[in-house]
This record gives structure tokens, C-alpha cells and sequence, in this order.
């Protein structure tokens, strides 16, 4: 395995080793979501409001119940009442109460003998609504006339007189706003709106419940976090969370989308009716697109000042975001919060507002709120070089923040690497490559937190001195490699020598989900922490059986051996001669560490695209794309390189095709994969990328997390590129072929 | 729905089961052949998820019926390896970091599979074309392509 170009003074950590779970993954053996089978299993169907908006009258289940092999009904009469907060938006999204909220809202679910059976039946339960009036767009949610989705839903933060759907408000700032627009010689505003997209995972959402009378139950299910899952589900059912055991099974991407529940209770629910046989619950991709994930979408006002020599002086942002019917879905405040993130500005201001409307419950979706957030300020940064004649990039490096710089959401930054990314981007030929008629360039910077947050990490010494690692955070796009490899090099073993399983909640104390970018990081702290306590107890064991003090022997390359002058003379004594030697000199070796880790180490990135437009039929082809994003430390650098790859083209489907698309009626018009487009392989070129690598000092090995930062820049970027190559400013997502075509047609008309 | 007993080659093995008229080949090699290696990422015949080959033609198993299945030779993603020995794109897959998930992984190794057997030195538009109707949401595309492009060249060395 060689290692990569960048110089480094480890042994593993930057190698490119196969992934443990390689073999599986291309075997087909890897079993996902809906691969698991039980005895005596049954198979449940989820019927769902075709209405947007309306009261359920009458559920009536008979003919359903009525059919041989049909073993159990679930309505929200099922569910415990009384829940509050996050818990009952919980029980309310997974099954509708008295009025279904949007179009794909659960109102009841079947489980039988088979999934054809079920499905059968599902068609049988007859349910009586009375329509409501309903509202989609988040502008038209704000209306003081608008539907009201849910009265009583707003928070303290939303003083009287707001309009019905407002539930939450937001203002945070610092500096004197209106000196800050004083001192510009340009200043500009304008409104930028996006749409809901969709975490787009290829893998439905699927689990293999099962729930007895007693409260006690397992689930197999694929979900980015087995604790919270377990949490959520005993909360919406009113059972206890160590009664359930839930075994995360591989999983077919998640990006966010699979961090919450959605119809995994609907599955135990059945369950336990069904006299605690186990139940199959599998979510067609209609589902998936109506009531999972989505985004939320955004409608935002942004204003900056700047000097005729490109400093930024003052920015004002102001978001309008919803999230569904759910108080607190949607990431407006992640999305104030990351808005300037990435410049030094003397004083800025953020105001925002959610607001209810009748959508699904919006789940986190890579880097939540972050890519709106940059379409916006990242556009009118753009727009406001250009009009002053200077260089994009470098604008943005004379304003980039640095270590010390107080960030526009507070804090003061710690050791980060814009600045690097920048001059590492300017760099890169991708920018002297001519272009063409009807091509442009587009630039743009991105942020992102990254996350620590609650992780557990247990690690056994095996008899033949191999390595198990107990991992909490599922590993969605090669983690369990990454972690192989930190336990490897501070232990000094071979990579092969570690495996890393994935496992369930009965195993660990609480993790959090893989999620904020925080595997390799948080986990991978914690493991590495793991592996120093089984080399203190390792060492004990060698200064027990030479008979010298403990603090006389120090661990290296893989292997106790006594330290300094006077420790004595020993052949340094292997991790696989203490691991046959444990069970007669003091019993099992085992590692542990658990932390809500700290020492997060921001993320940023920034993007350059060059597209070219057909000006016949405004569609826009990608010609090239780098991406260079500060990893910190690159523990497997092909798995970052796919971080920065897939996020990026997540951003490239979100700018050019992706969006909910509603009709009057409020329905979902576009729930299947044929409509719902995200990005194919034709639609692209190769993506390039560059791993910038500022270590994190919060991190033994560097790492600040690289998952989400890479969906961010391609938003803003791609419009920018479609600005220059066609002369026409569009400030509102997807940049679609008919939206491109009419803007440079009235362009022309201009 | 009575169902209807189906006789096929799976990987080149002789096996029978029962279909319900209503199912895909896709739940017949899932759920009646415990082949759980074909995935459903849409049921639409969007994804490609569920690529297999009936008698050597690539197609969405989510779109045929078990019962079409009758007579017929299927390859599906559990037959690529010979034994102990991975296909080349197997292999190479895992050497580009070519998978994140894995989820979409079955269905593009079958459809690559297929490129490669008529088509030995694809351009890189054609297996991106090739590959237009297999949807991967992790990758975005670059190491999959990489890795079908390498696959090509160590197999026409190997002739």
C-alpha cells in the first residue's frame, strides 16, 4: 500500500488500504436494511394520506382484519398520548393523530402472513378525511391569511401578532451594522430561494421489528445511529430504551436522512399486536420521497457592503425556512449560523424565521442548512466582484477567516484552513483551462462545524494478539477502514490485523449517530484513546511477568519492552505473546474510552466549476469540477477524495435538477427516481479533488471530519458559473433547463 | 393469487420456486432464493439496483416477473466470482474505494459485467453512458468509472 504524496511521519495513517468490509460489499453478502429474515416473520403495509391537509374522520379496518393471514391493524390509537416536544413531532410524523399533516402522512399500518398480503389489505382500510386547506411554499406559509397548519405549535421566540404558521425566531449578531454599510462603496441586496431536495440514499428505509407484551423487543434496521433510533422509538412507544435491542444493519446511504425514525415504530406497533412476531417494514421509494428526509426549503434575503478594493465591511442575512408541520425541523438556525462563516466581516446580523407548512418533518441532510445558506451569500459575493471588477477568488481570501478571527456565529476560530484552501485552489490548473462560448467559471467557499458529541469505544485484545474494535457509528462510506487504521498506528500492528465491528446498543454506552462529519473524528478519538488503555494494561502484564516496575516499561512498535537503564534486560515481549499469555496472567485485556468528545476542528472548502450552457435549451453540462477541502488529516485518503466527490455532486443534482415538485393539490408529483433526477454517471465529468491537510489539534491524528462540507460550494458555485457563461442571474435552485432558457431569453429582451 | 412453479438456472445452478404472478424476479431471487445481493432501491426499473442478466441480457429485475424466470439462465451479483476468486471489477472496486454504502455496488458490478462482455475497451463516455441507468448517491461516479476503466485494461492484458 503506498503512501500518498503527502509527507508524513506516520506509518499507516494516509494509506490507501482495502476496506475490511470490501469483500462483503461486492459479494452481495453485505446485508442491508431489508435483507435480514426471522422465524415466523411477518410482513406490514403503511397507508398514507393521499391528502395534503385533512382531518381523519373514521378509520375502519374490518375488511383488513376480515382476510385470512392478516394478523394485526395500528392506528394512532396504538401509541401512547400525553408526549411532548421532540417526542411527539416523533409519534406525529410516524403516525398521523387527528389530522393528517401532508401528502404521504401514515394513518395506519397492516402486517400479515406475506408482503402481497399485507399490501392487500392495506388497500381495504377504509379511511373517511374532510380536506383542509393546505400550503406548500415557504413564502406563501408566512402569509398572515395562510392555511394555519398547526395552531399553537410556535415557541417562545415568536412574538404575538406573527403570522399563524411562524413557530420560531431567530436574531444573533455582532458589530455596528449600520457603520459597517457606512464604510462600503458598494452595497447590494437581494433574494434568494431554494427548494426542498432529498437525501436520495439508494437503500428504502427498512427494519425487522419485533415487540413483546413485556415492553422487551429488537430491531434489525438500517439507521446512522442505532442509540437514537432505540431512544425514539421508546419514547413514541412508551416502553423502556434498555428493553430494545437494535442491531444497525449495513446501510445503503443516509447523508442525515437516516438519523431520526420514521416508520420503525409503526413496525414494533405491530408487533407487539401480533402477539410479538416479528415484523418486516420496508419503505417503497414513493415513500421515501413523500414522508422521509426531506430538506427544507428556503427563501432568503442577504445584504453586503464592500470596499471598491473587495473587503467586506457588513453583511445582513435574513432566512425564512420550513421544515414540514414540525416545529423545529428545519435548520434555519445551522443555516444563520454557517451564512458568513467563512469571511472576517466587521458587523453582521442575522435574522430568520420557521415556519410551519403541510410537508413532511424535515431530517438533517449533509451539512444541514449550510448549502441554502451559501447559495445565497456566495451568489451575491459573486455578483458584487464582478460588478466591482475584482477577482472572485481573491476576494474571498482577503476576507477569509483565520485562526482568532471571531466567526459571524460567535466563537473565536481556532487552528482552521481556509486561507490554505484558497491558495491551494488558485493553484490548481483547473483554473487556467480556456474557456468557451457559452461557458463560465464558478467559484465559491464553503463551512461547516464538524461534530464531536457522545461516543463510546470499547477495543479486546484477542488470544493471538489480533485487535476487535466495538464501534458505535455505522459506517456508511468506509469508517470502519479509518478506524482499523488509527488503532493500527497507535498500536503498532498491521492494519489487518484490527477489526472494527459496528455494533449493537446492548454493547456500548450511548453513541451518537454517524453524523456532523463525526466518525473518523469523534469515534476514531475515542478508539484511539481505547487502544492507549490496553497498552498501559499491556505493559502492566509485561512488568508483571519480569517482575519490574510497570513504569519501567514503555510500548513500541507493537510490543511491551522495558524503558531506560535500569528496567532491565528483556526481548521486547509482543502483543501476541501477551495475548496468549492474559488468561494465566491476570485475565482479559481490554480498552475502553468513552467522551463527549471535544477539540472540534472546523471544516472548509471551496469549489471551482466550469460549466458550459446550451443557450438553445438552457441545459448546463458540467465540463469540470474541484473541489479542495482542509481534511485536517487524511486517515484513508480515497475515502475523503469520496466525501469530496459525492458531497459535490449531491450539490451539482441540487443546483441543476433536484426539487419538490407540487401540485395544487398538494400531492408530491415527482415521487419516483425517474422524476425526482439526481445526478447520473452520464451527466458528469471526473470530479477533482485536492486534500488540503491543516492538522486539528483537537484530534491525536488531526482529523476535523470531511463528510459534509463538499454539498456547500456547489450550489453557489454552479450559479455563478451559469451567470458568467450565460450573463444572466438566477436566484432561485434547481438551475433547470426552462428556468436557464427563459432568464437568457429575457436577458436578451433586456 | 395461486402461484406458479417456475424452473430456472440461477448462477449457473438448477433451482425451483413458487411466484405469485404478481411478483418481481427481483422478490422471487430475494425473498423465495434467499439471493439477497440484487437490491430494490426504487421498484421503477430507475436505479438499477437490481441489475441481473437473463440469459446474458442486462435488465432491472424489479421490472420482470418471476414467472418470466421459466427456462431462463439469471446472473446475478452473487455469481460474478468464481470460488474464492473475485471478478477483476470486484476486485478493482475495492481497490478504488469504488463504494461508499456498497447498496448500488451489486447492480453496477453486474451492468459493468455486462459492458465488458461485449464492449473490452470502453471509452470513458461509454461506461458513464453504460452506466447512466445505475444511480449511485455516494460516489459520484468518479472512482466507479475509474475502476470499470481499470477492470478493462487488467482484462484485455490477462488475453
Amino acid at each position: 500500500m503506498a503512501k500518498d504524496e503527502i509527507k508524513s511521519e506516520y506509518r499507516l495513517i494516509g494509506t490507501r488500504p482495502n476496506r475490511p468490509d470490501g469483500l462483503d460489499k461486492v459479494t452481495g453478502r453485505a446485508r442491508y436494511g431489508a435483507d435480514m429474515t426471522l422465524p415466523g416473520m411477518l410482513f406490514a403495509a403503511v397507508v398514507r394520506s393521499p391528502h395534503a391537509h385533512a382531518r381523519i374522520l373514521k378509520i375502519d379496518a374490518s375488511a383488513a382484519l376480515a382476510l385470512d393471514g392478516v394478523k394485526a391493524v395500528v392506528t394512532r390509537a396504538d401509541f401512547p398520548t400525553g408526549l411532548t416536544g421532540e417526542d411527539w413531532n416523533l409519534q406525529e410524523n410516524s403516525m398521523a393523530g387527528d389530522v393528517a399533516l401532508y401528502d404521504g402522512h401514515a394513518v395506519a399500518a397492516v402486517a400479515a402472513t406475506s408482503r402481497l398480503l399485507a399490501e392487500d389489505a392495506a388497500k381495504l382500510i377504509k379511511i373517511d378525511y374532510e380536506v383542509l386547506p393546505h400550503v406548500i411554499d415557504v413564502d406563501d406559509a408566512i402569509r398572515p391569511d395562510a392555511p394555519v397548519v398547526r395552531v399553537g405549535a410556535a415557541d417562545h421566540t415568536v412574538p404575538a401578532g406573527s403570522p399563524p404558521n411562524v413557530v420560531k425566531c431567530l436574531d444573533f449578531g455582532h458589530g455596528d451594522i449600520e457603520a459597517g454599510f457606512s464604510a462600503a462603496d458598494l452595497v447590494r441586496e437581494h433574494t434568494y430561494k431554494t427548494e426542498a431536495t432529498h437525501q436520495g440514499y439508494i437503500e428504502p428505509h427498512a427494519c425487522v421489528a419485533q415487540l413483546g407484551a413485556d415492553g422487551k423487543g429488537e430491531m434489525w434496521v438500517c439507521t446512522q445511529g442505532q442509540w437514537y433510533i432505540r431512544r425514539m422509538c421508546a419514547a413514541v412507544l412508551g416502553i423502556d430504551a434498555s428493553g430494545l435491542r437494535v442491531t444497525p444493519s449495513e446501510i445503503g446511504g443516509g447523508f442525515g436522512g437516516k438519523t431520526i425514525i420514521f416508520m420503525e415504530p409503526l413496525a414494533l406497533a405491530l408487533s407487539r399486536k401480533a402477539g410479538g412476531r416479528p415484523v418486516k417494514l420496508v419503505m417503497s421509494r414513493s415513500d421515501v420521497l413523500r414522508a422521509t428526509g426531506p430538506t427544507a426549503s428556503a427563501s432568503m434575503d442577504v445584504k453586503l457592503g464592500m470596499t471598491k478594493d473587495g473587503k467586506l465591511t457588513a453583511a445582513k442575512v435574513n432566512f425564512r425556512m420550513q421544515g414540514g408541520a414540525f416545529l423545529g425541523a428545519s435548520p434555519v438556525g445551522e443555516a444563520l449560523s454557517c451564512a458568513l462563516a467563512c469571511y472576517d466581516i466587521p458587523a453582521v446580523q442575522h435574522d430568520g424565521v420557521e415556519v410551519l407548512a403541510n410537508r413532511p418533518k424535515a431530517a438533517a441532510y449533509r451539512a444541514p442548512g449550510s448549502p441554502m445558506a451559501a447559495f445565497a451569500v456566495e451568489s451575491l459575493l459573486d455578483e458584487m466582484c464582478h460588478e466591482l471588477g475584482l477577482d472572485p477568488l481573491d476576494v474571498r481570501l482577503k476576507n477569509a477567516v483565520r485562526e482568532g478571527v471571531k466567526a459571524s456565529y460567535g466563537p473565536t476560530y481556532a487552528k482552521i484552513g481556509l486561507v490554505e484552501v484558497l491558495e491551494a485552489t488558485k493553484a490548481h490548473p483547473n483554473l487556467l483551462a480556456p474557456l468557451g462560448p457559452n461557458q463560465g467559471r464558478g467559484i465559491a467557499s464553503g463551512f461547516w462545524f464538524n461534530h464531536g458529541g457522545e461516543t463510546s469505544v470499547s477495543l479486546a485484545i484477542g488470544e493471538d494478539g489480533t485487535v476487535t474494535v466495538s464501534a458505535g457509528t455505522p459506517d456508511i462510506g468506509g469508517s470502519r477502514a479509518s478506524l482499523a487504521l488509527m488503532v493500527a498506528e497507535t498500536l503498532g500492528i498491521e492494519y489487518e490485523a484490527v477489526r472494527v465491528n459496528i455494533v449493537e446498543t446492548g454493547a456500548l454506552g450511548v453513541n451518537e449517530p454517524s453524523h456532523g462529519s463525526r466518525a473518523t473524528f469523534a469515534t476514531g478519538k475515542a478508539a484511539v484513546e481505547a487502544a492507549r488503555h490496553a497498552m498501559a494494561e499491556m505493559c502492566r502484564r509485561a512488568a508483571k511477568e519480569w517482575g519490574i516496575e510497570e513504569e519501567a516499561v514503555v510500548w513500541k512498535d507493537g510490543a511491551a519492552m522495558p524503558a531506560g537503564p535500569n528496567a532491565g534486560k528483556f526481548p521486547p515481549m509482543s502483543i501476541a505473546e501477551i495475548g496468549a499469555k492474559m488468561g494465566g496472567n491476570g485475565g482479559p485485556i481490554s480498552g475502553h474510552h468513552e467522551t463527549n468528545a471535544d477539540g472540534v476542528g472546523a471544516s472548509f472548502g471551496a469549489h471551482v466549476v466550469d460549466v458550459e450552457v446550451d443557450p438553445e435549451t438552457g441545459r448546463t453540462t458540467i465540463l469540470r469540477y474541484l473541489v479542495v477541502q482542509d481534511a485536517g488529516r487524511a486517515i484513508h485518503p480515497a475515502y475523503v477524495e469520496g466525501q469530496y466527490q459525492g458531497g459535490a455532486v449531491q450539490g451539482i443534482g441540487w443546483a441543476l435538477n433536484e426539487e419538490y415538485v407540487y401540485g395544487a393539490n398538494g400531492r408530491l408529483q415527482n415521487a419516483v427516481f425517474l422524476d425526482y433526477r439526481i445526478p447520473v454517471a452520464s451527466d458528469l465529468p471526473m470530479i477533482d479533488t485536492v486534500i488540503v491537510e491543516v492538522p486539528n489539534p483537537g484530534h491525536p491524528y488531526g482529523v476535523r471530519g470531511v463528510g459534509e462540507t463538499g454539498i456547500t460550494p456547489p450550489l453557489p458555485a454552479i450559479a455563478n458559473a451559469v451567470a458568467m457563461a450565460t450573463g444572466a442571474r438566477i436566484r432561485s435552485l434547481p438551475l433547470s433547463p426552462p428556468k436557464v432558457l427563459a432568464a437568457i431569453k429575457a436577458k436578451g429582451r433586456g | 393469487m395461486s402461484k406458479i412453479h417456475v424452473s430456472a438456472v440461477v448462477n449457473g445452478d438448477p433451482v425451483d420456486f413458487l411466484a405469485d404472478p404478481r411478483e418481481s424476479l427481483l422478490d422471487c431471487l430475494r425473498d423465495q432464493l434467499g439471493l439477497t445481493g440484487s437490491k430494490e432501491g426504487c421498484g421503477t426499473g430507475d436505479c438499477g439496483a437490481c441489475s441481473v442478466t437473463v440469459d446474458g441480457v442486462l435488465v432491472c429485475s424489479c421490472l420482470v416477473l418471476g414467472v418470466e424466470a421459466e427456462g431462463k439462465a439469471i446472473g446475478t451479483v452473487e455469481g460474478l466470482s468464481d470460488g474464492g476468486t473475485l471478478h477483476p471489477l470486484q476486485r478493482k472496486f475495492i481497490e478504488h474505494a469504488a463504494l461508499q454504502c456498497g447498496f448500488c455496488t451489486p447492480g453496477i458490478l453486474v451492468a459493468a459485467k455486462a459492458l465488458l462482455d461485449q464492449n473490452a475497451s470502453p471509452t470513458e463516455t461509454e461506461v458513464r453512458y453504460w452506466l447512466a441507468g445505475n444511480l449511485c448517491r455516494c460516489t459520484g461516479y468518479d472512482k466507479i468509472v475509474r475502476a470499470v476503466m481499470d477492470a478493462a485494461s487488467e482484462m484485455r492484458e490477462a488475453v
